[in-house]
This record gives C-alpha cells, sequence and structure tokens, in this order.
C-alpha cells in the first residue's frame, strides 16, 4: 500500500507542517491570512515563469513571492488606498497575469489541478530537499528574529522603543512567508497555502494558554493534519491539498469541543 | 545641570508633526542619571509624543535627541494588547528581554502583582495591568525609564505607594526617569525638575520655580501654584494590592 510517491510526499508534508506551525501563529497573531492568500495567488505567476523558463518552481515562486511583498509594502507607503484593497489588487492582478501567461504557454502540458490543490504525485527527491533545506533556513532565520518579530506583535511602540528594530524583523518575516509558499506550494496548492498556515495555528489558539504552547500545538495540529490527509488522500483518490486542509479543519472542530468543555467546567 | 556624562538623553529644539499640523515644537530637556524630570501640561500639550521622540519611535522629527544608552524601560500611555495572543503576565515580563525567574519575581513583588505571574494578561483590571507594566519596564534594570502616566487607574493609596517606589528606583539604580504625570503633588514632591508643555516648552526649572511662574499659573490656575509651595508628605505604612498592611 504504501508506494515510493507516498513515502516522499509524507516526508515532504511533515517538513511543511513543521515550518507552517510557527509561522501559522504569527499569521493568526498579526493578522496577515489575506497577506498570505495575495502571496500564494501570485505564486500562479512564479509557476508559470518557472515552466516557460525552465527554473526551479521553489525558487521561482519565491521570487515573484517576495517581489509581490515588497511591492505591497512600496504601495503602502505611496498610496492612500487601504491595506485590504492593495491587497486585493496584487492578489488578483498577480493571478490574472499569471493565468494569462499559462495561455500563451499552450505548448507545455500544465496541471492546472494540480497546481491549484496539491499533488502528492509530484513531489521529487529535489522537492523533499528544498522543503527540508528551506525549512530548516525558514526556521532558523525565525529563532534569530523571535524576539524582536513578538516583541512588536504584542505591542510596536514597547519593541521600538526598547531598541529591538521592529521594522527589520518584519521585513525579513515577509521573506519567510513568500519562502514557506515557495517551499509547500507543490504539496498544499496555491489556492490552500494559507489555510496549512492558519487552521492548525487556529486550533492551537483555542487550546493553548502562552505563545510556546500554542507554537507546539501547532506544528502537532499541522503534523496530525497532514498524515491524516495524505493518508485519506490515498484512500478516497482525493487531491492532496483538500484532504490536508480537511483534515486540519476537523482538528480544529475537536479544539472547539475542548473549549466548550473547559467552560462548562468554570461555571 | 550635572557633568556631561551623566547624560542619558537629551533633545535640542525637537519637534513632531502629523499632516502638516505641530505636535510639539522647539522642545529641549535632557534627563541624566538618578535625575527625575516630569512634563506637565494640559491634554493634547504633546507630553507623550515628546516622550516618544525621545525614545526615538518618531523618527522622522525636526531639530535633534542624542540618545546614551540602549537600555530603556518604558511604560506606555496607551497600550492595546491584541487578544488574539495567549499572553501571560510571565511572558510579558520577558517580551524585550530574557530575564532570569529572580529578576522577574522582584520586579512583580515591588509592584505588588506577584500573585498574577501565571494569569492571562486580559484577565487583568486597569490597574492590576498597570502594575504590571511598570514592573516589566524596571525589571530589566534600564538606564533610562520612560512612564508616560505609569499609575494611571491605580487605586490611590497604590498610586501614592508606586510613586514612591518609582523614587526608590531612581535612587537605587540610579536611572535617569522621564515622567509624565497630571498629579501635582507627586510631581511636586519627588521631581527634580519640570517641564512644562503646551504645544512648546512654556516654562521649565526647579518645581518651586515652575510654581512661582506666570505661565504654568496662567495653565493650571493659582491653586495649583499654592499646592506646590506647600506639599510635602510622609508615609509609615503601605497597602499591598492584597488589602495587607506593611509597615515602612
Amino acid at each position: 500500500m504504501l508506494d515510493d510517491f507516498f513515502i516522499r510526499a509524507l516526508i515532504a508534508g511533515i517538513g511543511v507542517a513543521i515550518v507552517t506551525g510557527p509561522l501559522g501563529c504569527f499569521v493568526v497573531w498579526r493578522r496577515l491570512s489575506y497577506f498570505g492568500d495575495t502571496l500564494a495567488h501570485s505564486a500562479l505567476l512564479g509557476v508559470t515563469l518557472a515552466y516557460s523558463m525552465e527554473f526551479n518552481i521553489a525558487f521561482s515562486v519565491f521570487i515573484i513571492s517576495s517581489l509581490i511583498a515588497l511591492t505591497l509594502i512600496q504601495l503602502q507607503k505611496r498610496t492612500n488606498l487601504p491595506g485590504d484593497a492593495l491587497l486585493g489588487l496584487l492578489a488578483h492582478s498577480s493571478l490574472a497575469v499569471g493565468l494569462v501567461v499559462i495561455g500563451f504557454l499552450s505548448f507545455i502540458r500544465f496541471d492546472i489541478m494540480g497546481l491549484l490543490f496539491g499533488d502528492i504525485l509530484a513531489v521529487t527527491v529535489d522537492d523533499l530537499l528544498i522543503i527540508w533545506v528551506g525549512g530548516a533556513l525558514i526556521l532558523l532565520v525565525l529563532k534569530l528574529i523571535w524576539k524582536p518579530l513578538f516583541a512588536s506583535t504584542v505591542n510596536y511602540e514597547l519593541a521600538e522603543a526598547e531598541g529591538l528594530n521592529p521594522d527589520r524583523a518584519k521585513a525579513i518575516f515577509t521573506i519567510l512567508m513568500a519562502a514557506i509558499i515557495a517551499i509547500s506550494i507543490k504539496m498544499v496548492g496555491l489556492l490552500l497555502i494559507t489555510g496549512m498556515l492558519i487552521i492548525p495555528a487556529a486550533m492551537a489558539r483555542n487550546i493553548s494558554s502562552s505563545p510556546q504552547k500554542m507554537v507546539i500545538y501547532s506544528i502537532i495540529g499541522g503534523l496530525l493534519s497532514v498524515i491524516l490527509g495524505l493518508f485519506s488522500s490515498l484512500e478516497f483518490n482525493t487531491a492532496s491539498g483538500p484532504s490536508i486542509i480537511a483534515a486540519s479543519l476537523f482538528l480544529f472542530i475537536l479544539s472547539l469541543l475542548n473549549i466548550k468543555q473547559s467552560i462548562k467546567l468554570k461555571n | 545641570m550635572g557633568s556631561d556624562q551623566n547624560i542619558l538623553v537629551k533633545l535640542n529644539k525637537a519637534g513632531f508633526s502629523l499632516n502638516n499640523k505641530w505636535l510639539v515644537k522647539g522642545v529641549s530637556l535632557q534627563v541624566e542619571k538618578g535625575k527625575i524630570v516630569t512634563l506637565i501640561g494640559p491634554n493634547g500639550s504633546g507630553k507623550s509624543t515628546t516622550a516618544k521622540i525621545a525614545l526615538g519611535i518618531y523618527k522622522k522629527i525636526d531639530g535633534s535627541v542624542e540618545k546614551y544608552t540602549n537600555k530603556v524601560g518604558y511604560v506606555p500611555q496607551k497600550i492595546s494588547i491584541d487578544w488574539t495572543l495567549p499572553l501571560r503576565v510571565n511572558d510579558f515580563m520577558v517580551l524585550t528581554e530574557s530575564l532570569d525567574k529572580e529578576s522577574i519575581d522582584e520586579a512583580l513583588s515591588l509592584t505588588g502583582v506577584i500573585h498574577l505571574k501565571d494569569k492571562n494578561l486580559g484577565d487583568l483590571s486597569g490597574g492590576e495591568f498597570q502594575r504590571v507594566l511598570l514592573a516589566r519596564a524596571i525589571s530589566k534594570k534600564p538606564e533610562l525609564l520612560v512612564l508616560d502616566e505609569p499609575v494611571q487607574g491605580v487605586d490611590f493609596t497604590g498610586e501614592i505607594a508606586l510613586y514612591e517606589l518609582i523614587k526608590k528606583i531612581s535612587d537605587e539604580l540610579n536611572c535617569g526617569i522621564l515622567l509624565i504625570s497630571h498629579d501635582l503633588h507627586t510631581v511636586m514632591s519627588a521631581t527634580d525638575h519640570v517641564v512644562c508643555l503646551n504645544g512648546h516648552v512654556c516654562c521649565s526649572g526647579s518645581p518651586m520655580d515652575v510654581a512661582k511662574n506666570n505661565e504654568y499659573k496662567a495653565l493650571f490656575g493659582e491653586q495649583a501654584s499654592q499646592i506646590l509651595s506647600r506639599y510635602e508628605h510622609r508615609h509609615d505604612h503601605v497597602h499591598t494590592s492584597e488589602g495587607e498592611i506593611k509597615k515602612n
């Protein structure tokens, strides 16, 4: 039953979940879910460019998503448009441009469904390397900027006043977001990557009393989602991304039951 | 005012404008080791803005700021904590600097909230939270403390005790304090230097000098200057936040 591709998918998924756990907590804390969506939409453009120039997909997505993130920061400074309008503008225009470029690439066979929803069959040994090396780098950098990033998440002025340089931490975190999207796009698909970031973290929020615990539960939640999701994907022949996200939704609902119980206990 | 090497932060004709409106302009002041400088003035006179200029939170300023220390503790006037974060008092204490358990416990005991250590920040009352904010700022043993109305929402006896604590900290740690306060009694009893703001520095000097100043009288009224000139207080005991009484 456990074919080689499945083992690869499992190893890839576990690597992704370990990284999305802590990053997802920051996405929830800093209210960045639409920012994540925007980067993920722009990933399509990255993928098409990778195909047309025969470039590595993860690398190309990373470059394009980082560019979009930097563009967003510049637009925020130079226009009076509200943040969500700018996010929508960038998300949909980069998605549209990506789709138009695909139209021109009619000579290449494209697995659009795999791109949007993830395809476990597509995970190669090279992808494993990218996920684990890239993931380790992301976690290392996150650990280095943890203090200023976390302090400014709680209160920007305190962090700034006490010399932690929150602006730099924020810029680096933006790049980390682009990186996680780049390495997880094959597993989860670009429409559902943000779900992988948010849902395990949201589940963890329901059951944790401190930031460290939330990060740990978020990682555990992500790991369980990947394992549950991939096995059911194999069993029911469904796309890997939706299966993983559905599994994480299941865990989230379980965490809600836990809350109800603790409220009952309090009364 | 003392020698140059004691200066922790110095503002030279500093000002800050937002949307083409000056919040504060032409402020010169300096905070030295072991000294308490207090900013007073009516609402909207630029007290918090001046503090933020001194802290380097506002960067596009007029004039200049010279800051000679990086060990800063800050109690902001307004702080909104996002409840998407599960944050206990203990986590909040180590927000900007890692501390050992003793330093955390000592600071929380000094402000009388050690019993709240494992509580969620969201479950604290306004006054309790204010005590935690002050504890966090002093726990890292800073060289410069910037306290923007540090006792707002604290009960009356607690208020006096905390102001005495602030005075004590300034002596013990030999740190400089930039204090913003509405309580003229406190200002006058504990402060070395008073700066009276009203969009600009309207007068400054020792508490007694400021009390005699006509511009100060115009801003705060005749009564305020009487408070200053005769104020003196002494306590032989303190009330902890749990309601116990401790002899000094």
